[in-house]
């Protein structure tokens, strides 16, 4: 019996808490990339560096509010800032709306044609937040940082195995609620979200019906600065600001949309998690925990570990395959790929 | 009255000729440009200082020395080599202080000081490929070889009773090979190493690392990265999950950030680092804050020791020939004789000139072993109520 509580505890360390944090942290950025996908009809590779941008703005807010010597404490101060970081966000969107895609928006170019624009803003957005932040890694978890550590956790049990949740684990998992909810409602309930979804579902019927395709560029826009902030501020806090690893992003953030269907909001966040466990829980080596459920004879030699850690970003990639070969549509039905 | 004009005209010639024939000319082969410049622009001056205390003193009996730079960029074998090449046949320098990177210096000894007969004494090549490789006598290195601190890492783990470890490197030439050197080290002297593992710099997360780490197991994690990246990473994620209490630093995590960023978290974590002990590296310290330049700077000193073992040699030898001199250059540098540290040049100098011998010790305690590279001195450190404290070298 302890043995399968061992396991389950170094299950919950290494797998199930990171990948729920790192889940929902996908989740944001996928929400984000099916909004724009599924209101200006194409995939926005820039949605990585609008992340860093934010999180950027938003790590300035924290040192200014940490000069004036606020805090939250034990919440980190970067969930004060975080507003700042969403309006800057925003106002950087809307001028980049204004000034390259509204131009391609009216030429009705074709979607890849936007797809290889938002690859030249992703560029200029790069170095923007590294001319704004620098390319040093940033720390800025300035709150409590365990709400269970391992210690505790070993000497409030008795058993063998650790477990460790952080503060920044838990908001972000809290944030990420918050936010999806309030997204959900306002799609769902609100003028502008039921507008919103009429244009996403049919242009031309919703353009007869009056309503007014810039004002849900705009909004959609800003929602997207949002998501995108929000997901960018609860990587950094989670893990580490390093202004190059957003970038790297994009490939689960996009496998999690696709795996869902692109434009399916709900569809982003399943596949926001079922990326992030299929990451984790392919690349980790399970030796640890089956030497707890297994007699000692049948411990294995080897560390059973399917793909090793190098390979994680060829979960993504493998995902991104299966999908689009089997089921284009993705797990909800959304627009094919 | 044109005869008198003639003959000084030839007599200012002839004693031309010769002041030039007694000019010894010292080739400086660094990465002046290239990833190593910040590292350089404190070696190339260690050289000089060198020559410069030398000149000085007027004791060499040889002549009047000078010195000679040539570029590496550090990572370009090609510009390496054609530096080189200049150094040797149009300048006509006696010895070559360099190269600073690995496998440029390969290149510039086997396509040129060695086909040529000229003496390379590096400062901080430090690959273990370099102790194999065929030389003939004409290279030597002030920096030891990273084989060695695999060795010295080995034997301060084992001294500490530990015996299994995880490793977990960056995945370069220097983290695989230090990684690999410790692992034959450990193994030979009775450790097991649990899993021998890369890791990339630059990524945000590490926890499917250290996962890994985790479930091989292990007394303690050996992590040989770089502090300000991917090791850091490592080491959070690690103490986080609670996955490892006890470190391992190899040099490139010995910093002061890891007492700034983890502090008490990781007391009872060791290291070594290459530094040296003693008188020697205090003088030179002071002689090149006093030149203008930052002697704690890695390398810098070694560039010190390398340019000060060329002329020594030279001096014992009574010839600025490498083919000679070179056979010269284990005996000043090991001994016996009378101890030299930096600022004593001129009295190695006198001491070599009247036919007696020098044990230089220099800057960093030059000992050279394997017949061409330094054993190297090694700071042991440990934390201590969360602040990196010197143990003792070894």
């Amino acid at each position: 019996m302890e043995g399968l509580l061992n396991a389950a505890v170094v299950m919950a360390n290494f797998v199930i808490v990171p990948a729920t944090a790192y889940g929902a942290q996908l989740a944001l950025g996928a929400l984000g990339v099916t909004l724009i996908f599924g209101i200006l009809r194409f995939s926005n590779f820039a949605h990585g560096d609008t992340m860093a941008f934010g999180a950027a703005i938003t790590i300035l807010g924290v040192w200014a509010l940490q000069g004036a010597g606020v805090s939250l404490f034990p919440v980190p101060t970067a969930i004060l800032a975080l507003p700042f970081g969403i309006l800057a966000t925003a106002l950087l969107l809307l001028a980049t709306d204004r000034g390259v895609y509204r131009f391609y928006r009216r030429q009705k170019a074709n979607p890849i044609i936007l797809v290889i624009v938002s690859i030249g803003v992703m560029f200029i957005m790069n170095g923007l937040v590294r001319f704004v932040i620098g390319t040093e890694e940033i720390r800025f978890d300035d709150g409590a940082r365990f709400l269970v550590d391992v210690r505790g956790f070993r000497e409030a049990t008795g058993l063998a195995e650790g477990l460790a949740i952080r503060t920044a684990q838990v908001t972000t998992f809290l944030t990420a609620i918050v936010f999806v909810a309030a997204l959900f409602w306002f799609l769902n309930r609100t003028r502008t979200g039921k507008s919103m979804r009429a244009f996403s579902d049919n242009e031309d019927l919703a353009l007869l019906s009056g309503i007014d395709p810039e004002r849900v560029v705009r909004v959609t826009w800003v929602i997207a600065a949002a998501l995108a902030a929000t997901a960018g501020v609860l990587y950094g806090l989670d893990k580490s600001f390093w202004p190059t690893t957003y970038f790297q992003l994009l490939l689960p953030i996009f496998a999690a949309a696709v795996v869902g269907g692109l434009g399916s909001p709900l569809g982003a966040i399943a596949g926001g998690f079922l990326v992030a466990f299929s990451e984790i829980s392919v690349t980790y080596a399970f030796r640890r925990a089956l030497g707890h459920l297994l007699p000692p004879d049948w411990m294995p030699a080897g560390l059973v570990q399917l793909l090793s850690t190098d390979y994680k970003f060829a979960v993504s990639f493998v995902i991104l395959v299966i999908v689009l070969l089997f089921k284009p549509t993705g797990l909800f039905r959304g627009t094919s790929s | 009255m044109k005869k008198t004009l003639l003959a000084t005209t030839a007599a200012l010639v002839v004693s031309a000729a010769a002041v030039q024939a007694q000019e010894v000319k010292i080739g400086i082969l660094l990465g002046f440009t290239g990833p190593l410049e910040s590292l350089v622009m404190h070696m190339a001056p260690g050289a000089e200082l060198a020559i410069a205390e030398i000149n000085a003193s007027g004791a060499f009996g040889l002549g009047t020395l000078a010195t000679v730079n040539g570029d590496t960029g550090c990572i370009d074998a090609p510009l390496a080599t054609a530096s080189a090449e200049r150094l040797i046949t149009a300048e006509r320098v006696a010895g070559i202080v360099g190269g600073d990177c690995s496998g440029v210096t390969g290149a510039a000894l086997q396509n040129v000081a060695r086909p040529n007969g000229v003496v390379m004494v590096s400062p901080s090549a430090t690959s273990p490929a370099l102790s194999t490789v065929e030389t003939d006598g004409y290279f030597y290195r002030t920096a030891p070889s990273d084989a060695r601190q695999g060795v010295v890492m080995a034997e301060n783990i084992l001294d500490r009773g530990i015996k299994s470890v995880a490793v977990t490197y960056t995945n370069n030439d220097y983290g695989k090979g230090l990684a690999d050197s410790f692992a034959a080290a450990y193994a030979e002297r009775g450790g097991t190493v649990t899993i021998n593992a890369a890791h990339e710099d630059g990524k945000a997360d590490y926890t499917a690392e250290v996962g890994a780490l985790a479930a091989a197991g292990g007394d303690a994690l050996v992590v040989a990265g770089y502090i300000g990246q991917g090791g850091s990473g490592i080491l959070r994620a690690s103490l986080d999950t609670g996955a490892f209490d006890t470190f391992v630093f190899p040099d490139g995590m010995v910093g002061q950030e890891l007492e700034a960023n983890f502090g008490p978290e990781i007391n009872g974590s060791f290291g070594q680092n290459p530094a040296s002990a003693g008188e020697g590296a205090g003088i030179f310290h002071g002689m090149a804050t006093a030149g203008g330049f930052d002697g704690t700077s890695p390398f810098s000193a070694e560039s010190y020791d390398a340019a000060a073992l060329i002329v020594l040699a030279m001096q014992a030898a009574g010839s600025t020939d490498p083919k000679v001199y070179k056979d010269k250059i284990l005996d000043v540098a090991n001994g016996p004789g009378e101890r030299i540290l930096p600022g004593e040049l001129a009295k190695a100098l006198e001491i070599l000139k009247a036919g007696g011998e020098v044990d230089y010790d220099g800057a960093t305690g030059v000992e050279l072993v394997n017949g061409r590279e330094a054993a190297g001195s090694y700071r042991e450190i440990e934390f201590v109520d969360g602040k990196l404290s010197v143990i003792r070298f070894r």
